[in-house]
C-alpha cells in the first residue's frame, strides 16, 4: 500500500511513529483508525511504554513483522468515545491497553479468562484484526479498541509509571499467582533486572515474598536492595554465593531473553521448586534432567495474562502503589531511547510522553 | 583396614555382583547386618531387574561403586522383625523398593517424602551410616528399617507386584503430584518399556484417555489390545504427530535415552505437562517458545514417599494392575540385561530368586 492510503484505509485520521523497515528505525507515519464501533472504547494515548518486544518487533527479528509497523502495547490515556453497548467504561475514564485486542472469545482458553492462549488471539500491533486490516499500536495519538480489551486504571496510580504495568507488570503477575509463588514466607527469586524484573520484586514484595534478585551485573546491588526492596541479591557468576544459595527458592522468574544457562539456576530451587521463564529465548536451552527429577523439580513458562487477570493486578498495583521505574521521553528521542534499550541502559523502562510531545 | 564384604556384617549373604563397569553379573558372597529393634529381616522370593540396574551396573551416571549389588524391586517373607516392630509378623509378604533409609527429622521425611529427604539412602550403590554399602535384591536375604518395607495386599502376585516398587510408584507419584487424575482428560505416554506399561494401566485406571506414543509401530496392538491403551501414536510419523498437536491434557515421557523434547511438547494443550521419568546421561534441549505461548511445563519426578508406595500397591492391588513380567533364572540374569539393553522384554524382567539364586551358587 502507497504511504497515502494508510490514511484512507479508516475514516478518522490518525498520527504516530512507524518502523518502515528492519533497521527498526521510527519516524512519523500518518494513518487512520476505525471509527467507534457498538462494542469500541475511544481514547487519546497519554502516554506508551517502550517494551523490549518493540524493539525485536520493529527489527523483525521473530520474523512476523508487518511494514509499516506502529510499535507500543504499554498505552495508557482518556476516553474520548464509547460505542453504545459499551457497559464498563465512559468519557473520562482513564484506560489502558496492553498487547491484545482481539481473541476468538468462544475457545476453551477465551472461555476461562485466558484470552492470551487463544490460538486466535490478535496482537496490538502488527497483526491482522478481524477487518483485515493490521493492528497499529500505542505509539500514536488515539487508539480504538473493543472494550474486553480495555483497562481501567485507579485514580492513585500516575498513568505515566503505570503504562508498563500492561505488559511488564502482568508478564510477572501471572506465573507468580498461576505457579503459587505468592504465598507469604515464600523465596521467590528473580532473574534479571529491567522493565520485567523490577516490577516482578515490588509485585513479589507485596505478596509477602522474600525475594533475591539474580543478576549477572554487581552494580544493581544497592538499587535492588535500598530501591527496589529485594531481600538478597545474587551475582550468578559468584560461584561461592550460588552455591550458599543451592536448594533455598521456592520458585524463580527468569525475565532473562536471551540464551542463558537455567542449570544453575534449577540447582537453586528446592525440592519441587519452579523456574518459570518469561523471557523467550529464541534458541533450546540445555536441560540437565538429573537435578529436575532428583528434586521432583519444573520449569515452565507463561505469557502475559488474560484480560480479567490484567484488571486484577492493576487493581492490587494501585492497592499496593506500585508503578514501574521509568523514564520519560519525548517522541522524537524514540531512536535514541531504544539504542540505548539495547544496551540495557535504562531504569527501567522508557516510556513515550504521547499526550506532550507527539506532534505531527 | 576395611572388612571384607562377607566379614562386614554378622550374618551371611549371598547374591549376583557386578564387579566393574562391564556391568557383568556373577555369583558374590557378602553378608548382612543384625536385625536391630526396627529391623525387618527378608527372605528374598522375586527382584525386578529396572533399567536403572543396568546403567548403575555399568557405571553410566558415574556414581556406581563396585562390588554393586542391584535390585530395588524386591518382593520376599519376613522372617525376623525387631522388637519396636508391629505392623509386620514373620511370614508377612513385604516389599521394598528404592530406599532403605533417610533422615526421619527434615520436613521432606515429614510430609512423607522420603525420597527427597537429603540424606535419603538407596537400597544399592550407596552408603549406609555405618560406613558400609547397601547391597540390593539381586540376592537371598535383605534387612530394612521397617519404614522402608511395604505390605503385598493378598491379591497380588509376587513376581507381577516386584517391579511396582519402583515401575509403580515412578509413574503413581507424579500422576498424583501433577493432577493427571481427572477422569476425560487425555494422557500420552512416551515409550513402552517397564514404566510406560505400568503408566497405561494406573492411567486407565484413573479414567484417563490414554495414548501410547512409541518409535515402534509394532508395539501398538498388544498397546491397544492387551495394556488397553485408547491411541497410539506413531512418533516418527509427522503427519500423524502433527494431527495430534495440541490434545493432550499430560505427557509421561518414559524414555531413558537422550531425545527431543520439542515434538511432545507440541501434543501438549495449553497448560500442558510433561512429566520427564528417565534418566539420559546427557542434558536434552529445551525449547521455550511453547512453553511460554501456551503456559506448558516440563517436571521430574523422584519415586515417591513410603505412604505413597504403600497407597500405590493398594491402588494397584484393587485395580488388579500387576507389571507384566518375564520371569527368569538368576544365572540368566546378564542375558537379560543384554536384552534389556535392546528393550526386547515385554515389560520388566523378574529375576525368580528363591528358586534359582541357591542354585547358582554350585
Amino acid at each position: 500500500m502507497e504511504d497515502k492510503s494508510f490514511e484512507e484505509e479508516h475514516p478518522t485520521k490518525a498520527f504516530g511513529w512507524a518502523a518502515r523497515d528492519q533497521s527498526g528505525v521510527l519516524s512519523p507515519f500518518k494513518f487512520s483508525r476505525r471509527s467507534t464501533g457498538e462494542k469500541d472504547v475511544r481514547f487519546k494515548v497519554l502516554f506508551c511504554g517502550i517494551c523490549h518486544s518493540d524493539l525485536h518487533m520493529a527489527k523483525n527479528e521473530w520474523g512476523f513483522s508487518t511494514y509499516p509497523l506502529v510499535p507500543g502495547h504499554e498505552i495508557v490515556g482518556q476516553v474520548t468515545e464509547v460505542g453504545s453497548k459499551v457497559e464498563r467504561f465512559k468519557v473520562g475514564d482513564k484506560v489502558g491497553v496492553g498487547c491484545l485486542v482481539g481473541s476468538c472469545h468462544s475457545c476453551d482458553s477465551c472461555s476461562s479468562n485466558l484470552e492470551n492462549y487463544c490460538p486466535e488471539m490478535i496482537l496490538t500491533y502488527s497483526a491482522k484484526y478481524n477487518d483485515g486490516t493490521i493492528t497499529y499500536g500505542g505509539y500514536s495519538d488515539i487508539m480504538v479498541a473493543d472494550e474486553h480489551f480495555v483497562v481501567l486504571i485507579p485514580e492513585n496510580l500516575p498513568l505515566d509509571a503505570a503504562a508498563p504495568l500492561l505488559c511488564a507488570g502482568i508478564t510477572v503477575y501471572s506465573p507468580l499467582r498461576f505457579f503459587d509463588l505468592d504465598k507469604p514466607g515464600m523465596h521467590v527469586g528473580v532473574v534479571g533486572l529491567g522493565g520485567l524484573g523490577h516490577v516482578a520484586v515490588k509485585f513479589a514484595k507485596a505478596m509477602g515474598v522474600k525475594v533475591t534478585v539474580i543478576s549477572t551485573s554487581p552494580s544493581k546491588k544497592q538499587e535492588a536492595l535500598d530501591h527496589l526492596g529485594a531481600d538478597s541479591f545474587l551475582v550468578s557468576r559468584d560461584q561461592d554465593g550460588m552455591q550458599a544459595a543451592v536448594g533455598t527458592m521456592d520458585g524463580i522468574i527468569d525475565t532473562v531473553s536471551a540464551t542463558h544457562p537455567i542449570s544453575p539456576l534449577i540447582g537453586l530451587l528446592k525440592t519441587r521448586g519452579k523456574l518459570v521463564l518469561v523471557g523467550a529465548p529464541v534458541k533450546p536451552l540445555e536441560l540437565s534432567v538429573f537435578p529436575l527429577i532428583m528434586g521432583g523439580k519444573i520449569v515452565g513458562g507463561s505469557g502475559i495474562g488474560g484480560m480479567k487477570e490484567t484488571q486484577e493486578m492493576i487493581d492490587f498495583a494501585a492497592r499496593n502503589n506500585i508503578t514501574a521505574d521509568i523514564e520519560v521521553i519525548s517522541m522524537d528521542s524514540v531512536n535514541t531511547a531504544m539504542e540505548r534499550l539495547l544496551k540495557g541502559d535504562v531504569r527501567y523502562r522508557f516510556v513515550i510522553d504521547i499526550g506532550n510531545t507527539l506532534k505531527i | 583396614m576395611a572388612k571384607s564384604p562377607e566379614e562386614e556384617h554378622p550374618h551371611k549373604a549371598f547374591g549376583w555382583a557386578a564387579k566393574d563397569t562391564s556391568g557383568i553379573l556373577s555369583p558374590f558372597h557378602f553378608s548382612r547386618r543384625d536385625n536391630g529393634v526396627e529391623d525387618v529381616t527378608i527372605k528374598i522370593l522375586y527382584c525386578g531387574v529396572c533399567h536403572s540396574d543396568l546403567h548403575a551396573a555399568k557405571n553410566e551416571w558415574g556414581f556406581s561403586r563396585y562390588p554393586m549389588v542391584p535390585g530395588h524391586e524386591i518382593v520376599g517373607l519376613v522372617t525376623k522383625t525387631g522388637s519396636n516392630v508391629m505392623k509386620f509378623k514373620v511370614d508377612d509378604r513385604v516389599g521394598v523398593g528404592v530406599m532403605v533409609n533417610s533422615c526421619k527429622s527434615c520436613e521432606y521425611c515429614h510430609q512423607d517424602l522420603e525420597n527427597y529427604c537429603p540424606q535419603m539412602i538407596f537400597t544399592y550403590n550407596a552408603q549406609n551410616h555405618d560406613g558400609t554399602k547397601t547391597y540390593g535384591g539381586y540376592s537371598d536375604t535383605i534387612v530394612v528399617d521397617q519404614h522402608f518395607v511395604v505390605r503385598i495386599p493378598d491379591s497380588m502376585p509376587s513376581d507381577g507386584c516386584a517391579p511396582l516398587l519402583c515401575a509403580g510408584i515412578t509413574v503413581y507419584s507424579p500422576m498424583k503430584y501433577y493432577g493427571m487424575t481427572e477422569p476425560g482428560k487425555h494422557l500420552g505416554i512416551v515409550g513402552l518399556g517397564g514404566l510406560g506399561h505400568v503408566a497405561v494401566k494406573i492411567g486407565k485406571a484413573f479414567g484417563l484417555k490414554v495414548t501410547v506414543i512409541s518409535s515402534s509401530s509394532r508395539k501398538e496392538r498388544e498397546a491397544l489390545d492387551r495394556l488397553g491403551a485408547d491411541s497410539f501414536l506413531v512418533s516418527n510419523d509427522p503427519a500423524k504427530m502433527k494431527a495430534a498437536f495440541g490434545t493432550m491434557d499430560y505427557i509421561i515421557d518414559t524414555v531413558s535415552a537422550v531425545h527431543a523434547l520439542a515434538p511432545y511438547l507440541s501434543l501438549l494443550k495449553t497448560n500442558g505437562k510433561l512429566v520427564t521419568l528417565g534418566l539420559p546421561e546427557k542434558p536434552l534441549e529445551l525449547p521455550i517458545f511453547p512453553l511460554v505461548l501456551g503456559r506448558k511445563l516440563v517436571g521430574g519426578s523422584d519415586v515417591g514417599g513410603m505412604k505413597e508406595t504403600q497407597e500405590m500397591l493398594d491402588f494397584c492391588a484393587k485395580h488388579n494392575i500387576a507389571a507384566d513380567v518375564e520371569v527368569i533364572q538368576m544365572d540368566q540374569i546378564n542375558t537379560a540385561m543384554e536384552r534389556l539393553a535392546k528393550s526386547d522384554v515385554r515389560y520388566r524382567f523378574v529375576i525368580d530368586v528363591a528358586n534359582s539364586l541357591s542354585q547358582s551358587q554350585l
